[in-house]
């Protein structure tokens, strides 16, 4: 346990979804004093990073995402396998149906990291998948997680390293607006800070949570289309992820029938035993994300702004909040994400 | 070169879309690089309540190009309607990009429905663009119904397949030599684009081969080029082809006329 030296600035982070707890991290690390001050009672359905996948797949990402996600997702991954609970390394598997295979070949022109499943490779890899799909991309070195352990096992091991924790605090806009009583406050509130970044917007997201004993798989399971792909984690007790819709839109709330005869045809398609699945959840939310869906440092005063992670929350938030302890206390400018196509 | 739409000129004749892009901003680079004036949004998905996709309609605005509303992924004549309604009072344009979809596997226009609707929204005041297939009689009720516009499809939604019915496009041009015609849907490649303006087509609508090309601003700046280049080529009257060869240069010492 790192000692906090007395001349380390004190340092007050604002939010308890993912980006808040790793900057909490990365700042308590290297012996800063840290107070985390988030108006829920803890990580929960408050923020979105409760909702997220937890695939850490930088490989897959590179399909639509820009080269400097690959970056921070290799630097993140290697935070996540020193924490438990450790992500599962069982690689991801990327499939389509036969009349989708051109959006296969795409894929796999765009992303690296492949190798070539045929249809025996994927009876071997997910056995209730067989005779399924006749080829399909596997990712081996990615891995994935439920980040509703990974998010109290993060509060638990701050906790460890000394941070206090004021919960169930609703920050008023006037503590915001006046300067931090630490030496830093670290604004980690997602789309929350809207206020202040006027280029951030919501981007909405829908999932669902289904539990059956009829399907097994063992690592995500991404399914190409044209319009809507989608993915399927796999998490304990026979509970299972699907996800995610993109829409461009703020609302944080009412799923709608459209989304969800999305998700569950897919997970249909997947495997028809999903038809008697249980829908344990609908859960809906907004991803935080500049224009470029790329992550954000932004200085302002005494404040940090660290936001924008858009769908790359658990890929990106480690080595982002590394950036912001290393500018914060190095004076080390993150010119990888700092500066990059800044609208202001 | 200009082309007149519903009493609005422009000088670019590629209408770009907005959807499927990586980021918004990769989506406004390729705007500007396509040098489009004229770019569809889709209101559907993104609708929600409150205008709550707001952000991502400003920014397109912003950019300084004119909103053509689509009411894409609607299936009825109620919702399509209902969807160019509020479109009009969100970007206060009574344009609209009328789609009434059919059918899901080749997203095909349900006719029918398509000429209802747009027999409802030109009465309302709209201005109709409406994203119909190649077939002669459904344009005449159309045109009849009030669309002063007629968006054809090359080939289906996203297919990139170029255009599938050459003789059905080609006599639909030949009926209608004043109708503005714009491909709209199915462009693959710029090659298509070309020989669409080549043949006599006023304009280009495209999305999915800009928004899913590895580079996509650098594919808007080809598909920009070949639309011109098609226009161009279409206006400097091609040559008609033919069955022999013709030789562009005298074949020197060749007795012909003892042939």
């Amino acid at each position: 346990m790192p000692n906090s030296s007395s001349n380390a600035p004190r340092v007050e982070i604002v939010g308890s979804g993912v980006v808040g707890l790793t900057c909490a991290l990365a700042f308590a690390e290297r012996g800063c004093p840290v107070t985390l001050i988030a108006g829920s009672a803890g990580p929960d359905a408050s923020c979105c990073s409760w909702w997220a996948g937890g695939m850490l797949a930088p490989g897959c990402e590179m399909e639509s995402a820009e080269p400097i996600i690959g970056v921070l997702g290799a630097e993140s991954m290697a935070f996540w396998d020193q924490l438990d609970p450790k992500p599962v390394k069982n690689g991801t598997l990327v499939v389509a149906a036969a009349r989708d295979t051109p959006d296969l070949k795409r894929f796999g022109r765009v992303t690296e990291g492949w190798e070539p499943a045929d249809s025996a490779r994927i009876a071997a890899l997910e056995p209730d998948l067989a005779e399924r799909f006749a080829t399909g991309l596997f990712f081996p070195q990615e891995s994935h997680f439920d980040p509703r352990e990974v998010l109290p096992a993060l509060v638990e091991r701050l906790k460890s390293l000394g941070v206090s924790f004021r919960f169930e605090e609703a920050l008023s806009d006037s503590h915001l607006e006046a300067d931090p009583e630490a030496d830093w406050r670290i604004d980690c509130r997602g789309l929350a800070a809207r206020d202040k970044l006027p280029d951030l917007r919501g981007v909405k997201g829908e999932m669902l949570l289904l539990k059956t004993n009829e399907v097994t798989l063992s690592r995500p399971i991404r399914l190409l289309h044209p319009r809507i792909p989608l993915y399927i984690v796999p998490r304990a007790d026979g509970l299972f992820m699907v996800g995610a819709t993109m829409i461009e839109s703020e609302e944080r709330d009412r799923p709608t029938v459209r989304s969800m005869l999305e998700l569950l045809s897919a997970a249909y398609a997947l495997h028809p035993a999903f038809g008697e699945a249980e829908v344990i959840e609908i859960g809906v939310d907004a991803r935080p994300a500049f224009p470029d869906n790329l992550p954000r440092i932004r200085k302002d005063g005494r404040t940090l702004r660290v936001n924008g992670m858009y769908r790359h929350g658990y890929l990106a938030a480690p080595a982002v909040a590394r950036r912001a302890a290393d500018y914060l206390l190095e004076g080390r400018v993150p010119e990888d994400i700092g500066t990059r196509g800044d609208y202001e | 070169m200009s082309l007149d739409l519903y009493g609005t000129t422009v000088q670019s004749r590629l209408l770009l879309g907005t959807s499927l892009y990586p980021s918004p901003a990769i989506m406004l680079e390729s705007l500007k690089a396509s040098a489009a004036e004229i770019a569809t949004v889709s209101l559907r998905r993104e609708s929600g309540t409150e205008r709550a996709g707001q952000a991502f309609w400003s920014l397109i605005k912003d950019s300084g190009v004119q909103v053509l509303p689509n009411t894409a992924g609607c299936k009825t004549v109620k919702e399509a309607v209902t969807t160019a309604q509020m479109a009009r009072e969100l970007f206060d344009t009574p344009w609209v990009k009328l789609e009434v979809i059919g059918e899901d596997d080749t997203l095909q226009p349900d006719v029918f429905g398509l000429v209802e609707a747009a027999r409802i929204l030109c009465f309302e005041g709209f201005e109709v663009f409406p994203y119909t297939t190649e077939d002669l009689v459904v344009a005449e009720k159309l045109l009849a119904a009030g669309c002063e516009v007629l968006m054809p499809w090359g080939a289906p939604i996203g297919s990139g397949r170029g255009l599938n019915n050459l003789y059905g496009l080609r006599s639909l041009r030949a009926h209608f030599p004043k109708v503005p015609l714009v491909i709209d849907a199915g462009i693959g490649l710029p090659s298509h684009a070309a020989q669409a303006m080549e043949m006599g087509y006023d304009a280009i609508m495209l999305n999915t081969a800009v928004a899913k090309a590895g580079d996509p601003v650098a594919m808007a700046r080809a598909f920009a080029a070949a639309t011109d280049a098609g226009r161009t080529a279409y206006e400097a009257d091609p040559m008609e082809t033919r069955d022999m060869a013709a030789p562009s240069t005298p074949v020197a010492g060749t007795p012909f006329w003892n042939n």
